[in-house]
């Protein structure tokens, strides 16, 4: 029963990422313009102009483009750049573990902290606590994430303190780990734009979990209020917020693209917005790919959290 | 009642985007329990927490600023400078003047009405589209109903920003490009709650006597489900707009969405922030304008929640 499902969700998900590529392929289709010309140049003669359309396939019909298209992504093969006149995968290499570096780290800061604040929130139910982190959370939850960057560069960057670096500027062919001092400002705009929703999630279902019947059983029974919470409480609370937490990891996968601009760190998604801005569809197609992909893993991995930590499904098998 | 986003519901597999900061606990019973008793209540409720009013302060002060912006500029303007970033208060205009030595105060007052009118019009979009297809879905079942949602799925496999990016590479940065694909991207994510609120009702008697009346569908869905799935469909509407603004400032803080010359927020707060240092009103104002309108609205969509949470609460006593 279980694992049909999870089966089920993994067909879905395949055939999603399937009509993702389709859209993603035909929508540059209706792109004006021609491909071979972008990369050659207004100045290229007719004769390297059909040679390079011959050698782009352009002249075959368009299902066999899109077929060697999808054939491509899977062995690493995203296209030429229109751009830069080199392969993708060359342009994107370093850029993706940049991007999943930043990505992590800002999981592995916001998963636990919102953990705590909520929990804490819920502990202390109405009170001066509580009201602090609801408002707090409630304000970070409504801005775009690149003001709460701007706001993080003014106070820790440029005007008010001068503590952190506000852009990213390794060397070329350096990591970007290498300088952990300009990684803090992007990740710590990640983790506050994502983090609110865990709160706030942690605290409504810990407060249900607080007023049910096992956890009112457990302190009559005189069980130490700290392991009432530890060992009672939050094991429940957190299957729910599991989903939430996946939910929002998945959202990072699109968020990056305006912090990395913001930051100017050298990731995927400062490479999707310079690609946009010079119409350079192979490296959209490309990253808008990765990107989904990505966000379809990541949704995908939290169906199975949520199908594995329902109790009502283990019960129904 | 469950505090969970329900894991086991047939249309999970893309997950709600980030969950709404008023989604979360209050929101999820509002699309399970039939609106009783609606607007008036409904009102009186949202008016009675202070921080819907607080809300309505706060965004109706940026909305106030934004569409009589445009009317003060005759008071404003006239002020330029060939310094790369005149001071405050100084002969070259009040807040001084910005990296082409154009008037900040001019700039920033005239900045406000294209993004508050993009985005309402693409929120109104995604909603219009949202309800229709949501409604459907439900009320039609079978079919129809699975087309629909696993539409919504491949357009949820995307993240909203790189599903726009996309959609600007092809079409180019306009500002009904703009509207239509934040409206587009929307959609999927209304439509789910409105077929949650919409199969809430179905069952009611008063559907069950139209129908047997043979009203035409079209009116059933408009004058007998539509009055009475507004709750749940009004807190979606301020959730929305929050993220249409969001996205729409992005956008143009990206450079890919309002084009320069254009005065706008989003597109000021992208060209100043390279003089941060030297000038930072060009960045501030902005920053603040639409920190207080996504806040405002987010906390009239929390109390709208809230409202109507308390409302069945009420109901089942």
């Amino acid at each position: 029963m279980i694992a049909r499902m999870i089966v089920k969700r993994l067909l879905i998900s395949v055939v999603i990422l399937l009509l993702v590529s389709l859209l993603v392929f035909f929508a540059t289709l209706l792109l004006p313009g021609d491909p071979a010309r972008a990369i050659l140049g207004q100045q290229a003669t007719p004769e390297r102009l059909a040679a390079l359309r011959e050698q782009m396939g352009l002249n075959d019909p368009v299902w066999l483009r899109y077929l060697s298209w999808l054939g491509g992504l899977f062995i690493g093969d995203f296209g030429t750049s229109a751009a830069t006149g080199g392969p993708v995968s060359e342009l994107l290499g370093d850029r993706i573990g940049a991007s999943l570096v930043l990505m992590v780290l800002a999981a592995v800061i916001a998963v636990p902290a919102g953990i705590l604040v909520g929990t804490y929130s819920a502990l202390r139910r109405g009170r001066g606590g509580d009201h602090t982190a609801s408002g707090v959370t409630l304000v970070l939850a409504a801005l775009p994430e690149f003001v709460i960057g701007i706001v993080l560069i003014t106070l820790f960057s440029t005007t008010v303190f001068t503590l952190l670096p506000s852009v990213t500027m390794a060397p070329p062919g350096e990591q970007v780990w290498n300088y952990p001092s300009q990684l803090v400002l992007p990740v710590v705009t990640l983790a506050l734009v994502v983090a609110p929703y865990i709160v706030r999630m942690m605290r409504a279902t810990m407060i249900e979990v607080l007023d049910s019947g096992y956890v009112e059983m457990a302190r009559l029974k005189g069980v130490p209020e700290r392991q009432v919470i530890l060992r009672h409480a939050l094991p429940h609370a957190l299957a729910p917020v599991a989903q939430v937490i996946a939910i929002q990891l998945a959202w990072l996968a699109g968020g990056i693209v305006v912090i990395e601009f913001l930051f100017r760190y050298p990731g995927m998604g400062q490479a999707l917005v310079d690609a946009v801005a010079n119409r350079d569809v192979q490296v959209v197609q490309a990253i808008s790919m990765l990107i989904a992909a990505l966000y379809v893993v990541v949704n995908l991995l939290a169906d199975i959290v949520g199908i594995l930590t329902n109790p009502k499904l283990r019960t129904e098998a | 009642m469950s505090t969970n986003p329900a894991p086991t519901g047939p249309h999970t597999a893309g997950s709600p985007g980030p969950a709404g900061p008023a989604s979360s606990a209050a929101a999820t019973p509002a699309l399970t329990e039939g609106q009783a008793s609606r607007p008036p209540g409904m009102l009186r409720r949202v008016i009675a927490q202070p921080q819907a009013r607080i809300g309505a302060v706060l965004a109706g002060i940026v909305v106030l600023l934004a569409l009589a912006g445009p009317l003060l500029l005759p008071w404003a303007t006239g002020y330029s400078s060939t310094d790369f970033a005149g001071r405050p208060f100084q002969p070259d205009g009040v807040l001084g003047t910005d990296n082409l030595g154009r008037d900040v105060l001019s700039r920033f007052l005239d900045g406000g009405t294209r993004l508050l009118l993009y985005a309402a019009l693409a929120t109104l979009l995604g909603l219009v589209l949202g309800t229709v297809l949501g409604m459907l879905a439900a009320y039609r079942g079978g079919r129809i109903d699975s087309v629909i949602m696993r539409g919504n799925d491949v357009l949820l496999a995307i993240p909203q920003l790189v599903f726009a990016l996309l959609a600007i590479t092809v079409l180019g940065p306009q500002g009904w490009v703009l509207v239509t694909v934040i409206g587009v991207t929307h959609a999927p994510r209304i439509a789910r709650v409105a077929r949650a609120a919409t199969a809430s009702v179905i069952n009611e008697d008063y559907i069950k006597a139209a129908q047997m009346y043979a009203v035409p569908q079209w009116k059933i869905l408009f004058s007998e489900v539509l009055p009475n799935i507004t709750g749940p469909l009004m807190v979606e509407l301020g959730l929305r707009m929050t993220y249409s603004i969001g996205a729409v400032a992005s956008l143009s803080f990206l450079g890919l969405g309002m084009q320069p010359p254009t005065a706008d927020w989003g597109l000021m707060i992208n060209e100043n922030r390279i003089a941060l240092v030297l000038q930072p009103w060009g960045v501030i104002l902005p920053v603040i304008a639409i920190a207080l309108l996504t806040v405002g609205i987010n906390l009239i969509a929390d109390s709208l929640a809230r409202a109507s949470a308390t409302l069945n609460v009420e109901d089942k006593e």
